[in-house]
């Protein structure tokens, strides 16, 4: 049997074109031996949950720097939901004020990670509580 | 029973094309599942619909835009496509960034379009497989069309190249792709040529180098002299729409052909070899590298070599005779 | 040649030097640095000392000469900040046009010399407020604007006959620009009276900020049109602001930010030589440039120094150009966004002060200093005011502003200018040989540079090899609170009431005919500005413009090179 791998998209939804974190990020990820789906910038939440679904992935990374996130990062969770693709967990980064957190909690976000926090912190993160294939 | 059961959903919901479904089943296939095997017991009977259009050529060369343009071609033709776009595992981390589809993502929403990225993995004959099982999962789903989008360098790309009726080889002047392409030996597989970027310095060249080449050629199967499509700078809307209907025709142009000549046969022949070799590697070969690697064995030979106790040749048939009874 | 130095000072300086040497090497054999390696933010390694040597070669008259005379290391202007400061610009804009005009009276009453305007996403990605593509979007980074209608509420009240105004604008910027210029006719400015910038730059984008439409063959052209239409009817303006602010935004090494952003620049220049037809001495003094000022100290001020010295020998040497103002690099600045914090926010007011000092020491035209909630949110009203005080305080109180560039014939400041300048031409040379900037974007070649710097730079930080205070060093678990700007989440509805209403009230007949004249002048190579011009003025949106564009030239996707 091949080693499974995780699959992760890195997104970034919106019309801010700042992908310098997810660039980085994408990187980083692969790096750490998962295998990373890029969209590239200015993607609707209906193009990144298709792409999402296409490519099972286990998790989807999005990175919002226009402030865009309230609206945008909600939204892919519920089309994933929409389309039986629930179980696809979904994280977010970028600038998201502290006060913002709760909403974005409470509409399924599972982490949220901001300007400084450590690539190491993220991809524990994900190895933590991301499974390959979400078994 | 249950387990049946399943099976028959799973073949029905990919049938019907649904995508959830299909893109777990690839997923199984390569991770090399053990019910993957059965699935494709199941859906086998079913393939052989579509047409498999492999795309290869060196890295840059504008592949993931021509296939993006390609979909939006075979699209306005009410045609469904599925891509597999395929890029190299890194050999240091195991990982991968997958960044064919960025190019493609304007197609995401659209039904009628199913992108699928698949990393290398490195492993042998694995990926080979994962595509071509892949395939049968498109074309199950009644993909019309499916583009196998793979960097043509080595002897592996050539094998994934060998799932696909059509092959087109795309080279940009001046970059010595034609030299890296027939090393390769991508050149004697080509169906379709073509040369991308064709508004830089050194595409006449190019063309006429490749026009001399196939001029060397005393008889083309099927009488299907491949032809070189000239794609004009894809930031230049007008005229680059134009050659790529141009592409898409002559993709139309051969597939007939392929059909009219029963040369589909002798592609669908070429597929069922690549597909035979590779599962005759993964029922024989694959259980006795594991075990030999497993047991020492293989590092105990590795040591006798070395020593120069004995030759790769010897030890060939060695284990051959022992295993193979 | 004259020598720098004498031979006799050289000999000593060697000889003084190695007595140094030896002496380290004892210290450091008792007591080890703390650093095996010292380096800039963009890591460009710092010797421990400089002296004469590591400028011997370096020729006075030649290479650094006096202010306001070629090769003007030490500046454009002959009485350095002494016949007047920098200009304190302060980039504002958000919510509706309403809320801008009235931050803009605010910055204007409490001393802020020119305005300068950041737009939504929307408006910078040339999408209406209506548009499916903007939910969620209009207003949070900056100001909604559509149509003229909303660009003359934004103008409210504002002298645009002495106010000079800064829009950060790309793909639409002809747009925009026409909608400025149609506003101030309205109020009885005419287009020679007005002054201001537009961004304009989209090379930069291609290459880093990625707020792109069309490709870059049209995006150059469009460009080439703004500067011809500026150098004939608006003379005042600088019809393009080359910029490097973004290019160090996304990662990129100080000697990248220098090298691209005065390539970009060759790229323009040698545009409008060839499309316009124009001499290079008719529009090159209106041509303006846009750099970043980071943490790094020393780095950026010989960044900026390098800067001029090298696009005055790009404009003499490379395009002949006679008039000495064709040689001037006139250059704004921003502080580093990117070296803000979210973690212990105040901090940021430090930074920012340093940055600043920088870019005075640096010879900035203009400057806008960053405020402390930046990384947060959009800035408050009070972390605006401290920001601008800032700069009130560099200028008025430190002194620093007495006397023009007293860094200069430092060994070591001379030296860093001297290897900036070197490794930028290894750039601009490298890029020369691809075939110009537009075909080493279509290779990814800064694009991919950038990138690499960028993530090297973050497992720089993740290594703790460099420290960002609060982040990675001297983290802190208590909060420092600060209030956070909000956007009223009505406004995106109100504008979009706005803009129904406008769509409504509006001849669309005349509308449909400007736009069908504009997309004539794309397809034949007419300048486009008078045909926006009149358009806006029928009050067609920044969409309906920017959708000519974009059927004419095609669409520009992100390669995603990463």
């Amino acid at each position: 049997m091949a080693e499974k791998k995780i699959r992760i998209m890195v997104a970034k939804p919106g019309l801010d074109g700042h992908d310098r974190g997810a660039r980085i990020l994408a990187r980083c990820f692969r790096d750490a031996g998962f295998e990373v789906i890029y969209t590239g910038c200015h993607q609707t939440p209906e193009q990144i949950a298709a792409a999402a679904i296409q490519e099972d992935v286990d998790i989807v990374g999005l990175s919002c720097l226009s402030g865009a996130h309230r609206y945008l990062f909600p939204r892919v969770v519920e089309i994933l939901k929409e389309k039986g693709a629930a179980d696809i967990t979904v994280i977010g980064g970028g600038i998201i004020p502290d006060q913002d957190f709760p909403s974005l909690y409470d509409a399924g976000i599972k982490a949220i990670f901001t300007p400084g926090a450590p690539l190491d912190t993220i991809v524990q993160w994900v190895r933590t509580n991301v499974q390959p294939r979400n078994e | 029973m249950t387990e049946e059961f399943e099976g028959m959903e799973q073949l029905r919901k990919i049938r019907a094309g649904d995508v959830r479904t299909a893109s777990r089943l690839i997923r199984n296939l390569e991770d090399e599942l053990p019910e993957a095997k059965s699935a494709i017991r199941r859906i086998f009977p079913h393939t052989g619909r579509a047409h498999v259009v492999g795309i290869t050529g060196s890295p840059g060369a504008g592949k993931s835009t021509l296939v993006d343009a390609l979909i939006a071609s075979f699209r306005k033709r009410e045609k469904t496509v599925g891509v597999l776009a395929v890029d190299p595992t890194s050999p240091f981390t195991g990982g991968a960034i997958l960044g064919d589809r960025i190019r493609m993502q304007r197609h995401a929403e659209d039904p009628g379009v199913f992108v699928r990225s698949l990393a290398t993995r490195g492993a042998l004959g694995g990926l080979s497989k994962a595509v071509g099982d892949a395939v049968h999962v498109m074309d199950v789903m009644g993909k019309d069309l499916i583009l196998v989008e793979t960097v043509g360098t080595g002897q592996q790309e050539v094998e994934i190249i060998n799932h696909s009726h059509t092959v087109i080889v795309v080279l940009v002047p001046g970059m010595g792709d034609e030299i890296q392409a027939i090393k390769a030996g991508i050149m004697e597989i080509a169906d379709i040529f073509v040369i991308n970027k064709a508004d830089r310095d050194g595409s006449h060249q190019l063309e006429s180098e490749l026009m001399s080449m196939l001029n060397m050629v005393p008889e083309f199967q099927g009488g299907w002299r491949p032809p070189i499509v000239r794609i004009g700078n894809c930031f230049e809307p007008g005229p680059f729409g134009e050659s790529l209907e141009e592409l898409a025709a002559v993709i139309g142009d051969h597939y007939r052909r392929l059909v009219e000549t029963d040369l589909l046969g002798d592609r669908m022949r070429r597929k069922t070899m690549v597909e035979i070799h590779e599962a005759l590697r993964d029922a024989i070969l694959a259980p006795i590298l594991k075990e030999m690697t497993e047991s020492g064995e293989m590092e105990e030979i590795a040591g006798r070599l070395l020593r120069k106790e004995t030759d790769p040749y010897t030890i060939a048939a060695e284990v051959a005779r022992r295993r193979l009874k | 040649m004259t020598m720098y130095f004498t031979k006799n000072t050289l000999n000593q300086s060697k000889e003084l030097s190695d007595k140094w040497e030896e002496e380290v090497r004892q210290t450091v054999a008792r007591t080890p640095d703390q650093k095996a390696r010292c380096s800039t933010v963009s890591d460009l390694e710092i010797k421990r000392l400089y002296t004469p040597e590591d400028i011997e070669k370096t020729d006075f008259a030649r290479d650094i000469g006096a202010p306001g005379e070629f090769p003007f290391l030490r500046g454009n202007q002959a009485t350095g900040y002494r016949g007047r400061y920098w200009t304190f610009r302060m980039f504002s804009g958000m919510g509706s046009a309403f809320d801008t005009n009235a931050r803009w009276h605010m910055l204007l009453k409490e001393g802020n010399a020119g305005l300068s305007t950041a737009f939504d996403f929307p408006t910078l990605m040339g999408y209406d407020s209506d548009s499916p593509k903007a939910r969620g979007e209009c207003g949070r980074c900056g100001v909604a604007i559509d149509t003229l209608d909303d660009f003359r509420t934004l103008m409210e009240g504002i002298p645009m006959d002495r106010v000079t105004t800064s829009m950060t604008i790309n793909p639409p910027a002809t747009a925009l620009w026409a909608m400025y210029c149609a506003a101030a006719e309205s109020k009885g400015a005419s287009l020679a009276q007005i002054g201001g910038t537009i961004q304009n730059d989209m090379l930069k984008e291609f290459i880093a900020q990625k707020t792109f439409m069309c490709p870059p063959e049209p995006s150059v052209r469009l460009i080439s049109d703004t500067v011809e239409f500026g150098t004939k009817h608006v003379p005042n303006w600088n019809t393009i602001s080359i910029s490097g602010y973004h290019i160090r935004e996304a990662g990129s090494t100080a000697i990248q930010e220098l090298a691209f952003t005065l390539r970009d620049g060759i790229e323009y220049v040698e545009d409008v030589i060839r499309r316009k037809g124009l001499d290079v001495d008719e529009f090159a003094p209106r041509l303006s440039f846009f750099f970043n000022a980071h943490i790094d100290f020393f780095e950026e001020i010989c960044k900026m120094r390098a800067a001029r010295r090298i696009w005055a020998r790009v404009m003499r040497d490379r395009f002949h150009a006679k008039n000495p103002r064709s040689w001037w690099m006139r250059f704004h600045t921003q502080t580093a966004g990117c070296s803000l914090t979210a973690q212990q926010p105040y901090n940021n007011v430090v930074r920012t002060a340093v940055e600043a000092l920088a870019a005075v020491l640096g010879g900035t035209q203009s400057l806008h200093t960053n405020s402390l909630d930046e990384v947060l949110c959009l800035p408050s009203d009070h972390a605006v005011e401290i920001a601008l005080r800032t700069q009130q305080i560099l200028a008025e109180e430190t002194g620093v502003a007495n006397t023009i560039d007293p860094l200069a014939g430092s060994y070591f400041v001379e030296s860093l200018t001297n290897k900036m300048e070197e490794e930028a031409w290894a750039y601009i040379e490298k890029i020369d040989a691809m075939g110009g900037m537009v075909s080493a974007i279509e290779k990814g070649f800064p694009q991919l540079e950038i990138a690499d710097a960028a993530y090297r730079f973050q497992q720089q930080i993740d290594a703790g090899e460099k420290t960002m205070v609060g982040v990675n060093k001297y983290a802190s678990s208590a909060k420092q609170e600060i209030p956070v700007q909000d956007i009223n989440p009505q406004v995106e509805e109100e504008q979009i009431a706005r803009l129904s209403a406008v769509k409504r009230r509006r001849d669309s007949r005349a509308v449909k005919r400007d736009l069908d004249e504009l997309k004539s002048a794309c397809k034949t190579g007419k300048n486009v500005m008078p045909f926006c011009i009149q358009a806006v003025k029928e009050l067609a949106t920044v969409q309906e413009i920017c959708d000519v564009y974009r059927e004419v030239f095609g669409e520009y996707r992100d390669p995603g090179l990463y």
